[in-house]
């Protein structure tokens, strides 16, 4: 009764909303990086959700442009001014390969139309590894010599961001090694050679279901609220946090939806009001909970304040660590 | 024993009508993606994976592995008949394939690729049915010393084989490695040789370059000596499979070699690119008939088409066993494999049982029906070498660069293309080997980003390098190999001296 009630709810709104504005030919999400990754998926996700429940007249088409660490993706949407017909998905990559590249663009060319999770972060170890909590990291950091290696996927990018902001914060000297992929890094931490990693829940649960890695704590302010079992004894709501543990530094990771800029109100209504309607179906929540993501819809002002905050903090932590080009 | 009985049920999974029917479709849609070079596997697979979402895993992922061994056997096609390689490890087959097609015997020489891609398949399939487990946790032993150390010895094996001129084996492998090294660097995140272009901050692509090499230059090269082909006289019936098959059994030895360095190599994840180049240069050297390759010698063909196949299906084990994914085709079917709400790694085996076994089962039967229909083909696409010239360049000229725009969407890869046309032409003339430039290009930043994370993390001490027997013995065998052709020529030229001498 429940479904039906929304699903006709949703059946007036969209109704209301033709009146207004809506895709008069088929929409390009463009993702900028390769497919079979983290931003990759959600497209999908998004793409299955709106042709299974039948949000949008036109079909909407995933395209990657990985060239240039999404920054040839970027430049694409910022000339495709006043196209009502193209999205972007965004990560913090949105921010950090215009400062680290200095290529031509910003986030603020772009017309926004809302974030629709925040990625965790975790440290991760091997299973059989000795460290059980951030007082034993700090120690073997500090004690090892060569310094302990910390790998995660690429270099100057998130993971390299997040292991400089730990342990700077232990006062702990590391190698970083930037490994491809999350994933990669995760393999290489089951086979026992890197101490410590940095990533996401869903680059890493395989191995942690299988035994080979697990979870020493998770960057974000709050535990993650899933509590079904992830493992035969363990639910992502049994991860302490670092901030339990001691640790001053966070980390979360947006993911939203952009177009590009110049287009009507109209045109970013409609968009806004189909994120909220994807959010809604449960397809959507199983993707959320399968990847570990925190669910934080943004829209509108919220969402600029957000991105206005998140930037800030980006630059400032570049700049500490030295990822921003001096010349 | 008990891997056996799964394997049976798995086959009353695959062989339920509708899913036969979806390997069918899968495979013609995959030798059409698998023909037009840059589009490949995984373009095919992600086009394709929206209308999966509704279907049951099992038939999706039989479908769309049906795509993906479609594009594995259609690889080959451009490359023997036009010199295109339509995937980077059709690349070693282009070096016997293409010049057979020019003698008008394209038929025989896809006949054998395709007979040896499927023997390199089954071999690797048989792998995975009956040591998946095993191999799975042998692959967690390879860090970054012995990654470089599996690179390293596919450089010796490829350069040490090599009977061209040394000095211009180097310069087209250093040229390779240069180009490798354009673009965003791994280790350190910053710019290599960009010169502030954005479009070169991806870096060169692979394909690209290949399909200028090759293709574009081949077209120059033909155009000058007169605009024919000189395969257009070509008999062609469906009698040449079987001729072709009459001959492969003396082959049996590069067979078996091919399948052994092809399997090694996609357990450790050297992949199916390193895996072409190893088989034709271990074949080269130790064939009777080595001396002859790259003159349109069918067990050229053979060689690297068994070891990239071989390569190529074993390393689909680390992405279900592991969740890492071996190739970009591999990419994709993981996050499809995540969105039908599969969670791919070691508890794959243990916890969806049907749906593993009953892809394991579907790679047999996806070959077989993969075979069966390329080779049926053979006639078709033997007979597009009739076509005059004049009226095929073009149609070439566009599928090339349709092929260069589509690997990242960006038409700036179309000027590259051309670029690297003319390059492969001065080569061709100035006779340099483009194979050494093609292999550094692919394996090149790998090598390299593998040489930098072990020494990063060994604080500098180049010790890591001979740590472990595992490393240790890779890194014997590459040298051994390096050196094998200069010691073994110095022998033989001792051997015919000293008769000589005696006299």
């Amino acid at each position: 009764m429940k479904t039906a009630a929304l699903a006709g709810a949703a059946l007036l709104l969209s109704t209301f909303a033709a009146s207004a504005w809506e895709p008069t030919k088929s929409v390009e999400i463009v993702v900028p990086f390769g497919p079979g990754g983290a931003s990759d998926q959600m497209a999908r996700t998004m793409q299955a959700i709106i042709q299974k429940h039948g949000l949008s007249k036109e079909s909407f088409i995933v395209v990657n442009k990985p060239a240039a660490t999404g920054g040839e993706a970027m430049m694409d949407i910022k000339k495709s001014k006043g196209d009502p017909h193209k999205l972007i998905t965004t990560s913090s990559t949105i921010y950090m390969t215009p400062l680290a590249t200095k290529i031509p663009v910003s986030w603020q060319d772009f017309t926004p139309v809302g974030m629709v999770a925040q990625d965790e972060f975790g440290l991760w170890v091997a299973k059989d590894s000795p460290l059980k909590n951030v007082d034993d990291l700090k120690a073997a950091a500090k004690a090892a010599n060569p310094p302990i290696k910390v790998g995660g996927g690429g270099s100057k990018r998130e993971d390299e961001l997040i292991s400089f902001g730990v342990f700077t914060e232990l006062g702990a000297p590391i190698s970083y090694i930037p490994y491809k992929s999350g994933g990669e890094a995760s393999t290489q931490l089951a086979g026992n050679h890197i101490l410590v990693e940095t990533n996401n829940p869903s680059e890493d649960v395989a191995n942690w279901r299988a035994g080979l890695t697990r979870p020493l704590c998770v960057l974000s302010p709050k535990r993650i609220a899933y509590t079904a079992k992830v493992t035969a004894d363990m639910s992502w709501n049994d991860v302490p946090t670092c901030g339990e543990q001691g640790l001053k530094f966070t980390y979360n990771m947006l993911r939203g939806l952009f177009m590009p800029g110049g287009v009507t109100p109209e045109q970013q209504a409609y968009y806004v009001d189909l994120i909220q309607k994807i959010v809604a179906t449960p397809e959507w929540q199983e993707y959320l909970e399968r990847n570990a993501l925190l669910s934080d819809v943004r829209v509108g002002k919220d969402y600029v304040d957000f991105l206005n905050a998140d930037e800030a903090k980006h630059k400032d932590l570049m700049a500490k660590a030295g990822f921003l080009p001096t010349n | 024993m008990e891997n056996f009985g799964y394997l049976l049920d798995g086959f009353q999974v695959a062989l339920t009508l509708h899913n036969v029917l979806f390997m069918l479709l899968g495979v013609l849609l995959g030798i059409v993606v698998g023909v037009l070079p840059g589009l490949g596997g995984p373009n095919g697979v992600a086009i394709l994976l929206p209308l999966t979402f509704s279907m049951d895993p099992t038939s999706a992922i039989i479908l769309l592995t049906s795509i993906y061994w479609g594009a594995l056997f259609g690889g080959a096609i451009t490359a023997v008949l036009f010199n295109i390689p339509g995937e980077p490890w059709s690349v070693a087959t282009t070096f016997d394939g293409y010049p057979m097609a020019q003698q008008g015997r394209a038929g025989e020489a896809l006949t054998a690729a395709f007979t040896a891609s499927f023997v390199g398949a089954i071999a690797g399939v048989v792998l995975i049915t009956f040591l998946a487990p095993l191999v799975a946790k042998f692959a967690l032993r390879f860090g970054p010393a012995e990654f470089f150390a599996v690179f390293f010895l596919t450089f010796c094996s490829f350069i040490g084989m090599g009977k061209e001129n040394k000095a211009k084996i180097i310069v087209s492998l250093a040229l390779g490695f240069i180009l490798a090294g354009v673009g965003i660097d791994t280790i350190s995140g910053d710019m290599r040789m960009t010169f502030g272009v954005t479009e070169l901050m991806s870096g060169i692509d692979f394909l690209v370059v290949v399909i200028g090499m090759f293709g574009i230059s081949e077209i120059l090269m033909t155009l000058e000596e007169g605009m024919s082909f000189k395969g257009k006289k070509a008999k062609i019936d469906l009698m040449v499979v079987l001729r072709t098959w009459a001959e492969l059994p003396r082959y049996f030895v590069t067979f078996v070699r091919s399948c052994i360095a092809g399997i090694w190599l996609g357990i450790s994840p050297g992949g199916a690119v390193a895996a072409s180049f190893m088989g034709y240069g271990l074949a080269k050297r130790f064939s009777s008939r080595g001396e002859r390759f790259g003159t349109g010698e069918m067990e050229g063909v053979v060689a690297p088409e068994t070891a990239a196949h071989a390569a190529g299906t074993t390393a689909l084990l680390p992405m279900l066993a592991l969740g890492i994914p071996g190739s970009a085709t591999a990419a994709v079917l993981l996050g499809g494999l995540m969105i039908w709400g599969l969670q791919p790694g070691p508890l794959l085996f243990v916890e969806q049982k049907e749906f593993v076994w009953g892809l394991i089962a579907s790679m047999y039967l996806g070959n077989i029906v993969g075979l069966v229909v390329v080779l049926s083909t053979v006639p078709l696409f033997a007979a597009i070498m009739r076509i005059p010239f004049a009226l095929i360049a073009p149609v070439i000229l566009m599928m090339c660069a349709i092929g260069a725009y589509t690997v990242a969407n960006a038409s700036f890869d179309i000027w590259l293309m051309l670029v690297f046309g003319v390059v492969g032409y001065v080569f061709k003339k100035l006779d340099y080997p483009l194979a050494p430039m093609v292999l550094a290009l692919v394996l090149g930043d790998r090598a390299e980003d593998a040489f930098r994370q072990a020494l990063i993390g060994s604080a500098g001490d180049l010790s890591v390098f001979w740590d472990n027997g595992l490393v240790t013995s890779l890194m014997a065998i590459s040298l051994a190999l390096l050196l094998w052709g200069p010691i073994a020529d110095g022998l033989s030229l001792l051997r015919t001296r000293r008769p000589a001498a005696a006299e």
